[in-house]
């Protein structure tokens, strides 16, 4: 079969040893509070540029999934998601790292991204002929509806009030439109700046608004991060009942990525969300989720996984990159000569199935490197504060300035900083912002063209039967949450009568 | 207690009202155009017009006395930040930019991590020197030797 010829392309020496070197280096950067599997990859691309297309792809790749499971470490150790679909880890992973659980949390997230990395890896064998041709039904009408569906999932999972969360991600969206307008050219939004021309830096929007306005919310509040326990080898198997927790939001998680992999144009970040939303209606106890509940910490984890393999399938055979990351591998293919699209597996089956065989091999390279490491990982913890946020400000500036080579994009990560200092003190969640600003550009650009293409037409939203049912799942989505409302607040003017009278 | 969470939300909402018709504004600028040919402008006006009208309904909200839900677990308070560690971590930031563009990544790195470092309470000027000279040598083994970032280490003017 052909995957038997692509392990044999895996192994490979030199080709093993340059997808090890990636997971190595990938993991360590990843690890960087402000240095994401984006930065990453661009520090190292022009690497790349001397080396034969094969043992340069599985570097990428290995970077890739080094960095990501090196960005949970990050999010759940420190708060600090240096990759957006992170910042959902965040919400249960750190407060469990303040339980002193952060091994287990850990634990937990190497043996669910090696599941779901394992079952997306299976889904991208056996399915991507399948999934290609459900892909190709997606118009922009129904890119537009299940871009709705996943904002309207990212805002109402957001904790505190759901309007707040809807606020944010309208507040996102708008920080999306900043830059060129891509059909006419107009520079909207610009405030005159011609810095800003090229639109907001991802990277500068997610570190002001997660590391700098956390610091300046947490400075001389916080004295260690962790709770100061130490943490040894056996602290990161999670116990058998922490493992039964953990196993179904595991299972679903994986289920959503791989879904959602195979529609281009959703990212990881919405897939974290509507997995981590989905974990919370749910469960039995929702109202726990953000004080350290291990299904909110295993579900996104594993969605983000399998979504990551799947979404090679949309990149790799459509030419379609599902993200910022995807579509800087997709960079890189170019400039190795390679177009991707549906002919790649015929014309260069030894980088499609070496890729799919590599896949696999990094992800146990993976595992078997961060046994030995987590203790290095852990000792993060055990930092004071007021030596780790300067350090940490330091790496931010750093990192975002090597996004772009440019000073600029550390004025947007002061100004979000800022900005998400404001909004927490005014108690908003501020991780739907991000979302909002991913998705932005292909909202407005979707929504744009389907109402072209029905001339202004706003039925064909629900005339189409895909979209349709993506609109409906909305709709069903605010009811639930009016009525959720409505209750709540009969319950709570209840209870407060009640209080007034005791008291 | 109550009353200053309810005071927050209509903070909130009014500040949401306020960047939705800003936006609105903006937007038409633009052209706005139709629904069948928008123009650079319908985007932005209509998401400003759903965020002024969400902040309308915070603020109705927080008014009609309706409690906010409490955010437990979070990693930092809800009041305004401490006003020395911000104004330091703020002005570590503008002197890596401005070190940045005309002192170099030796300087900046020094500087923001210094000044930063001083922003906590319990850091002594010795603590924070020693912090700032190792994070210099990180930033001359890790970012100028080993990833070659494009800052040189010093540069005038």
């Amino acid at each position: 079969m052909d995957l038997w010829y692509g392990f044999g392309v895996a192994f490979q020496w030199h080709n093993l040893a340059w997808s090890f070197f990636g997971v190595l280096v990938g993991n360590l950067i990843g690890v960087l509070p402000g240095m994401g599997a984006l930065s990453a990859i661009s520090i190292l691309l022009p690497l790349t540029y001397v080396m034969s297309p094969v043992p340069a792809i599985l570097m990428l790749a290995g970077i890739f999934y080094g960095s990501q499971y090196g960005g949970a470490i990050g999010a759940i150790l420190l708060n600090l998601p240096s990759h957006p679909p992170h910042a959902v880890t965040c919400l249960d992973g750190y407060p469990l790292t303040k339980q002193g659980k952060g091994g287990t949390a850990l634990g937990i997230t190497m043996i669910c991204s090696f599941f779901a990395a394992s079952v997306g890896i299976i889904v991208m064998i056996f399915a991507s002929p399948l999934l290609v041709e459900v892909a190709f039904k997606f118009g922009p009408t129904e890119i537009f509806s299940i871009m709705l569906l996943g904002l309207l999932a990212g805002a109402t999972m957001s904790r505190g009030s759901a309007l707040k969360g809807v606020a944010m991600t309208l507040f996102g969206l708008l920080c999306g439109v900043v830059g060129t307008d891509v059909n006419t050219g107009t520079i909207r939004l610009s405030f005159g700046l011609l810095d800003l021309s090229d639109g907001l830096e991802l990277v500068a929007i997610s570190m002001g608004l997660f590391g700098v306005a956390d610091f300046l919310m947490s400075v001389n509040r916080m004295s260690i991060i962790g709770s100061g326990a130490k943490l040894k080898l056996r602290d990161m198997r999670p116990s058998k009942a922490e493992m039964k927790t953990a196993f179904m939001p595991m299972v679903r998680g994986t289920l959503v990525g791989t879904l959602f992999g195979a529609m281009p144009g959703t990212g990881p970040t919405i897939t974290t969300f509507i997995s981590y939303a989905l974990e919370r209606k749910l469960s039995k106890t929702p109202e726990k989720f953000g004080t350290g509940m291990i299904a909110g910490v295993a579900s996104p984890e594993a969605s983000s996984h399998s979504k990551t393999q799947v979404d090679f399938i949309p990149t790799m055979s459509l030419g379609i990159p599902g993200d910022a990351v995807m579509a800087l591998i997709l960079g890189a293919l170019l400039i190795q000569g390679i177009q991707p699209g549906p002919q790649l597996i015929t014309e260069h089956p030894d980088i499609f199935w070496g890729l799919i065989a590599s896949f696999w091999v990094g992800n146990v390279l993976l595992m078997v490197l961060n046994v030995p490491l987590i203790g290095v990982w852990v000792k993060l913890l055990q930092v004071p504060y007021r030596y780790l946020f300067p350090s940490a400000l330091f790496f931010i500036a750093v990192g975002v300035f090597s996004t772009q080579n440019n000073l600029f994009q550390i004025w947007e990560v002061l100004a979000f900083g800022l900005i998400g200092a404001l909004l927490m003190t005014l108690e908003f969640s501020v991780a739907p912002i991000l979302l909002g600003f991913v998705l932005g550009p292909m909202v407005e650009e979707n929504f744009r063209r389907a109402l072209l293409l029905s001339r202004g037409d706003m039925a064909v939203f629900i005339e189409h039967p895909i979209s349709a049912w993506f609109i409906g799942a909305s709709a069903l989505l605010i009811l639930v949450q009016v009525w959720a409302f409505l209750r709540r607040g009969k319950k709570k003017n209840k209870g407060n009568s009640e209080q007034l009278q005791t008291a | 207690m109550q009353k200053a969470i309810n005071r927050k939300d209509y903070y909130g909402g009014a500040l949401m009202v306020l960047v939705g018709l800003g936006a609105i504004y903006a937007g038409t600028d633009y052209h706005v155009g139709s629904l069948s040919h928008m123009g650079p402008g319908f985007f932005p006006a209509a998401l400003g017009g759903l965020l002024a009208i969400t902040g309308l309904l915070i603020a109705l909200s927080a008014r009609s006395g309706q409690p906010s839900e409490s955010v437990p677990g979070e990693g930092h308070g809800h009041g305004l930040p401490d006003l020395r560690g911000g104004v330091c971590i703020v002005l570590g930031i503008l002197a890596f930019l401005l070190l940045g563009e005309y002192g170099g990544l030796l300087p900046a790195t020094f500087a923001i991590v210094f000044i930063s470092a001083l922003g906590d309470r319990k850091n002594t000027v010795k603590q924070a020197l020693i912090l700032s000279v190792l994070m210099s040598l990180v930033a001359i083994v890790v970012f100028w030797w080993a990833l070659q970032l494009q800052l040189p280490l010093f540069r005038w003017g």
